[in-house]
């Protein structure tokens, strides 16, 4: 009768109606895990459950009983952040921050759909057994978690350099042409 | 959310005897209903979680076999789905956003309700859904979602899944457990319209459980258009799945079905069979969507539909028809 | 009363027509701006570089704390129940079933809510946060549809939700106006904004147009919308007896604190403030009744009380934009100059507060033009107060402004951007002041350039399958303020670190970050020698995060601030410096230490000055002066957005495949945030343009789409790489050389996607927002 959370095993709460998003951030003081609707429609709340992203706002905490939740406190090694956590940082890939760990598990998720070979609503080849991560793919497949700062190309470009390439994101140039007309 | 009492069902047997209970509800993945009892709309005072059901795809004579509680993502992403049967592919992945999908099961996915937004809300609004003979205040509120076929005076609410726009084109049956047994049942045949009656959405008798849904060969072309509001995560305004086989310049096979238009995901039958056997042409094409769409009726902010379905029909045929060639 | 005195009493009750003859009066010398910030000249510091933020790692990590993140012991829950009628009066209350529900500790409603006095409503007072006037919760009247009508506090959120779903309430309802027919129909009143009229009349402006040559008369509509910060609103609120502490997401941490103290009948200094992160405002997290409700049903439990409001919750109780309906015609020469600017029409607000939306600001200064008339009406509706979103005025003035004048170019045969450049004003065309620094034109110029401008065609005349595909554009343009109250504490220690102490916030426009790098390069210290403290009621400065002013304001509290510290430094210094017989307007700060302006070899470091006085630290505190630069110049940060639009010839729907913003904003003080702030303005320009509107049920007044799933905001999917790019040209009267650049983004955007749906299928679409239904 537990939860694995970030490697601990923690206990179901008494009341089944609790979710899993507020066991994270009420019971366990977990408040990385950020509550933007309730409601499934920002993705603010995504975690991983048994590595898959899920929306913690629409799963009761029982149901999450016997498996895996990592969240976005359980993604740095001790010290050293996870590549796409820098990434953000580098990329500048937030501003308020509050949707920020919605969009950095939702990725870490989105990383390993791409890598099986999941198609999306805009692949054009369903039975390509590869599928190239354009940007559009990357933007279609990041949609359920929405950011109202804008930090839109920050977060893909951030995510396009962790799992792509580094050329797949635009070029932060400080001296660039983006930097002075 | 008011109390309830959480259980898993390990079989279909044990899922329908536990929810013996008026009050019970099944709970796929939950992103539907959580959502409404959250809104107090539903009230269960008894969840059976059915997602340790059967989540298996089989291959079946040529079709497949779906249990209830395998994932949209899961299915979706099936070899034999995305080759053979690239509509529910397509359909699936238009809908919601990929958390949700990682979620939501087939059953549930069948089963949820409309996103009318005075359905929604509990306080404030009427709703002959919610608390039958209230009224309807969507019928002169904003109804730019809302249906335009097969409406009543009582409800103009759309069923808001893409997932089941495709089964209804793929003539999916739906395999039904209750306390009198097993049955199965057309999909296009589960979901009524709302008549007098909105608050009964469905043909399944109290505690029936959809264990199964059974797609037979599929030997055309198919795909799923959805037009929607912005680029991504929204649901349809007018969605089309159609599949079409192409022979000797002309039609030898078509289905048709049509999302966001009403109460139920709508079988074009009528358009079907204006195409049967005819040119392969636009305007054959255009006269098949205007004979569907003939006794569509518009709301106050959605006449649009009526137009906007009729050139995402001709617009998807044409594909189809150019992918044939 | 002296000058100074009377100009600062007059900002802050924003009465400007005191401050105006202050100005008359005025020597030069004390202008802030008179002098040029000598920071505007340091080319090799930290101003001006690329830095990541500060808070980064915490964000990235999960580890900053927003408001309602903050565990208190003890803490109760609050779920707050809404009225369903627009108005009338509570008649019955059925509050039983809640009350003996599990878990529950409170159901407040007005029949027991402490007494409070009425909300300071904005700008009545410098420091007032109110979003509308009203007394919250101490009678039975309901003023819209969706008021709070009980809170109920509870050992669970669950409990608390459930309970609140127990609370029957019936009304008596009378006629209300709900419908902008209705309220246009029972008349409508002038506008006012900051104390000054929004109407305005040069020449004969309606004259010029009948007799112009080419003109264009046109009416365009744009809808309600709403913040919607990911972040929903929220607070903590505990009380110590008399003391009220607040954990809130606030940009009026000062404000907020003066008001719930009025509210509480308390001294200010009762109330304590914090917000040290704020999950996106936009305008939106002032003080509405949710705080007031958790610090009322605080004092009412004996508990501390967290209040975070569900989505729906946010929809009911922060307002959000109001709608417009703008007139706008233009008269012009067959040479494109403009004759007559006309710029009219009516929005809708409450009776309970202030601020009709002033969707004619930007036209007052965007082109030359002899004859004007400008003028805002306003109509009342029974609906939550509206407020202050992202560029109010000109996130939706520049739709019906910029739109027309792409029509014109149409008309005249006239590329908009010559047409624009036509008119470009030499001076202010309605106030007659000069531009403080204006650079429009060349940001037309790069920005043409880089977008391809040249290869715009006709309107409908390109197709790529069934797509077709248009480029537009628009200037975008929102006024420098620097709002008066600024005040900051330098505190120097004697290991040669500083910390500079403000009352300002971080909602994510790199605050703290640009604020560290302008420190430290001010005082000569590396950077990580100088942090920043700030979101805290009790710290100097009444700042407000809006009006894109605060870099502006903290700017000229820490020259002010440093100007006392020098002062201190060099009376501390003594007669063995170096430095000596040096005033504080020679030296500045240099290498860990003050030095002589022009010959920094007299040099003396803070270590050293501070151990010979024999001192750990020294403090300074000072406040900005007004800002009088304001009266002096025409202050502006200006945009050339251009972009590239798909819109399916089938269906209708329109993508934006390119978008291109061009600015001149002065001096960019950290390219990597601005950058950003820039994009995230030009993606809430997206929203505005093609998906936002808060549907308001006219019958009723309740707002439908009180969700995101129903109301669209853009997602990655609708945003394209946006390119910026500026002019960097600093602005010499303003502090730092800098100009906001929090607001800029949003303005002319819509009008840009509108022009491109134009260009690309030759449909003018004049009724935001732009969805397919209006494009079949
Ligand atoms: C923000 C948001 C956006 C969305 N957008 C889209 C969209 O664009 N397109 C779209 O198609 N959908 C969309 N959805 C809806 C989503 O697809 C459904 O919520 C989901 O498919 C429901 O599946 P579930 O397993 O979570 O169902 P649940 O929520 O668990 O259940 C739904 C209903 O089905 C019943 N039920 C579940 N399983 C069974 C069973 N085996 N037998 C009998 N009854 C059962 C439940 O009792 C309940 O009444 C969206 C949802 C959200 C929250
Ligand atoms: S359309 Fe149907 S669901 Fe919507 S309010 Fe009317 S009755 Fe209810
Ligand atoms: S909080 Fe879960 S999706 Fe918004
Ligand atoms: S960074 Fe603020 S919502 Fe995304």
């Amino acid at each position: 009768m537990s939860i694995i959370v970030n490697g601990s095993a923690t206990p179901l709460p008494p009341d089944p109606r609790v979710s899993l998003l507020d066991l994270l951030r009420e019971h366990l003081k977990l408040t990385g895990t950020k509550k933007g609707c309730n409601q499934g429609a920002c993705g603010a709340c995504t975690v991983l459950l048994d590595g898959e992203r899920v929306v913690s706002c629409l799963t009761l905490a029982v149901q999450a009983e016997g498996r895996a939740v990592t969240t976005v406190e359980g993604l740095a090694q001790s010290d050293k952040l996870h590549p796409l956590q820098q990434a953000f940082i580098d990329r500048d890939g937030f501003q308020c921050g509050y949707c920020t760990p919605g969009q950095i598990c939702s990725a870490i998720g989105m990383a390993a759909e791409l890598e099986r070979g999941v198609p999306s609503h805009v692949t054009g080849d369903l039975t390509a057994g590869t599928i190239a991560a354009s940007r559009e793919e990357l933007a279609e497949r990041m949609s359920g978690n929405l950011c109202r700062c804008g930090a839109h190309n920050g977060i893909i470009d951030a995510i396009a350099a962790t799992f792509i390439s580094k050329e797949a994101a635009q070029p932060y140039r400080p001296d660039g042409p983006e930097m002075a007309a | 959310m008011t109390p309830f009492q959480y259980s898993r069902a390990t079989s279909a047997a044990e899922a329908v005897q536990s929810a013996g209970l008026e009050a019970a509800k099944y709970l796929g993945g939950g992103t539907n209903l959580v959502d409404l009892m959250r809104e107090t709309i539903e009230r269960p005072a008894v969840l059976v979680d059915v997602t340790g059901l059967s989540a298996n795809i089989d291959e079946r004579e040529g079709g497949l076999l779906i249990g209830a509680a395998v994932r949209n993502t899961a299915l979706a992403e099936h070899r034999v789905v995305r080759e053979r049967y690239p509509v529910l592919a397509r359909a699936i992945l238009a809908g919601a956003s990929a958390q949700i999908r990682n979620m939501a099961t087939v059953g549930g996915n069948i089963l949820q309700r409309t996103r009318c937004a005075y359905f929604y809300d509990d306080e404030g609004s009427r709703c002959n859904k919610r608390t039958p003979g209230q009224g309807c205040d969507a019928l002169d509120g904003f109804n730019r979602m809302h249906a335009i076929l097969g409406t009543s005076p009582a409800c103009v609410a759309t069923h808001p899944s893409d997932m089941c726009v495709a089964l209804a084109a793929l003539d999916a049956t739906v395999h039904l457990e209750g306390r009198q047994g097993r049955r199965t049942l057309a999909l296009t045949d589960l979901h009524r319209l709302p008549g007098d009656h909105p608050e009964i959405e469905t043909v399944l008798e109290p505690g029936e459980l959809i264990t199964a849904v059974e797609l037979p060969p599929l030997t055309m072309a198919s795909t799923y258009r959805k037009v929607r509001d912005r680029a991504s995560y929204a649901f349809a305004l007018v969605s089309v799945a159609a599949a079409l086989r192409v022979e000797d310049g002309a039609v030898k096979a078509v289905r048709l079905a049509l999302g966001g238009v009403a109460h139920k995901p709508w079988r074009a039958w009528k358009a079907e069979a204006a195409l049967k056997d005819g040119p392969v042409t636009a305007e054959a094409f255009r006269a098949a969507a205007e004979a569907e769409l003939a006794d569509a009726a518009p709301l106050r902010d959605n006449a649009f539909k009526i137009e906007l379905a009729k050139r995402t029909m001709v617009s998807v045929l044409g594909e189809l028809a150019g992918e044939a060639a | 009363m002296n000058i100074l005195e009377q100009a600062g009493e007059a900002a802050k009750g924003a009465a400007q027509g005191v401050l105006k003859k202050a100005i008359e009066l005025a020597p030069d010398s004390w202008l802030p701006g008179g002098r040029p910030d000598p920071l505007i000249h340091h080319q090799h510091g930290h101003v001006g570089k690329p830095m990541s933020r500060i808070d980064g790692p915490l964000k990235v990590k999960g580890a900053a704390r927003f408001s309602a993140e903050f565990p208190l012991v003890g803490m109760t829950y609050a779920a707050v129940a809404f009225s369903t009628i627009a108005k009338g009066r509570i008649a019955t209350l059925d509050i039983k079933a809640a009350a003996e529900a599990p878990g529950v500790v409170l159901v407040m409603t007005h029949l027991n809510a402490p007494p409070m006095k009425p909300t300071p409503l904005f700008m009545t007072h410098s420091k007032a946060a109110g979003g509308d006037n009203l007394a919250v919760m101490q009678d039975d009247r309901i003023h819209w549809n969706g008021q709070p009508v009980a809170v109920v506090l509870a050992e669970t959120q669950e409990q608390a939700d459930h309970a609140k779903s127990l609370i029957r309430v019936e009304y008596e309802a009378e006629p209300a106006t709900t419908s902008l027919a209705a309220a246009k129909a029972q008349g409508t009143g002038p506008g006012q904004f900051m104390g000054e009229p929004l109407k305005l009349e040069i020449g004969d402006a309606e004259a010029r147009l009948v007799e112009a040559p080419h003109k264009i008369s046109a009416t365009y509509r744009t809808p309600r919308q709403n913040h919607n910060a990911i972040e929903p609103h929220a607070a903590m609120l505990v009380w110590n007896g008399e003391e009220l502490r607040v954990h809130d997401s606030s940009q009026g941490v000062a404000h907020t604190a003066w008001s719930l103290a009025k509210i509480f009948d308390i001294d200010e200094k009762q109330v304590n403030v914090t917000s040290p992160y704020v999950g996106g405002g936009f305008g939106s997290k002032c003080l509405w009744q949710h705080q007031v409700l958790g610090a009322a049903a605080a004092k009412l439990a004996a508990r501390p009380v967290r209040i975070a409001l569900s989505r729906e919750g946010v929809f009911r109780v922060v307002g959000g934009r109001s709608l417009t309906e703008q007139h706008v015609a233009i008269g012009a020469q067959p040479d494109g100059r403009f004759t007559s600017i006309i710029h009219t029409g009516v929005t809708v607000m409450t009776r309970h507060n202030a601020f009709p939306e002033p969707f004619i600001v930007a036209t007052r200064s965007g082109y030359a033009a002899d004859n004007f008339k400008l003028d805002v009406e306003v109509a009342y509706i029974d609906m939550v107060a509206n407020t202050f979103m992202r560029a109010p005025g000109e996130a939706v003035g520049t739709f019906g402004l910029e739109c027309a004048i792409d029509e014109l170019a149409e008309e005249l045969g006239m590329d908009p951007i010559e047409l624009r450049i036509r008119n470009e004003p030499e001076k202010d065309p309605t106030e007659g002041t000069p531009f403080s620094s204006r650079h429009i034109v060349e940001a037309y110029r790069a920005g043409a350039e880089r977008f391809g401008w040249s290869q715009r065609t006709a309107p409908g005349m390109r197709r790529e399958g069934e797509w077709l595909v248009g480029m537009g554009c628009a200037t975008g343009t929102y006024p420098y303020y620097r709002m008066p109250g600024g005040a900051a504490r330098i505190t120097l220690t004697r290991d040669g670190r500083a910390t500079v102490a403000v009352a300002a916030h971080e909602m994510g426009m790199g605050t703290a970050t640009v604020n560290m790098s302008i420190a430290a390069e001010r005082l000569g210290l590396p950077l990580d020698h100088v942090s920043i403290e700030y979101g805290d009621s009790t710290l100097p400065g009444v700042i407000l995060a809006g009006g894109s002013q605060q870099t502006a304001s903290i700017g000229a509290s820490v020259i002010a601030a440093q100007r006392v510290l020098v002062t201190e430094l060099l009376k501390l210094a003594g007669n063995d410096s170096p430095l000596a017989g040096l005033g504080a307007d020679q030296v500045g700060g240099y290498d860990a230490g003050l030095a002589k302006l022009d010959e920094p070899e007299r040099h003396e470091s803070y270590a050293s000055i501070l151990s010979r006085a024999g001192r750990d630290e020294v403090v300074a505190q000072a406040s900005a002066p007004p800002p009088l630069e304001l009266q002096h110049w025409s202050m502006h940060s200006y945009s050339a957005i251009f972009c590239e639009v798909r819109v399916n010839a089938v269906t209708g729907e329109t993508r934006v495949s390119r978008v291109l913003g061009s600015f001149d904003c002065g001096r960019i003080l950290n390219p990597k945030t601005a950058a950003s702030q820039f994009r995230g303005g030009i993606i809430m320009g997206l929203g505005l343009a093609l998906m936002e509107e808060t549907e308001f049920d006219e019958r009723n007044g309740r707002i439908m789409n009180a969700s995101l799933a129903d109301y669209h905001v853009p997602v990655h999917l609708d945003v394209p790489p946006i390119e910026v790019i500026w002019t960097d040209i600093p602005d010499p009267h303003t502090p730092m050389g800098a100009h906001g650049v929090g607001e800029i983004g949003i303005t002319g955007t819509g009008a840009a996607v509108a022009n491109a749906v134009y260009n690309a299928t030759g449909k003018r679409i004049r009724d935001l927002p732009l969805t397919l239904d209006k494009l079949m």
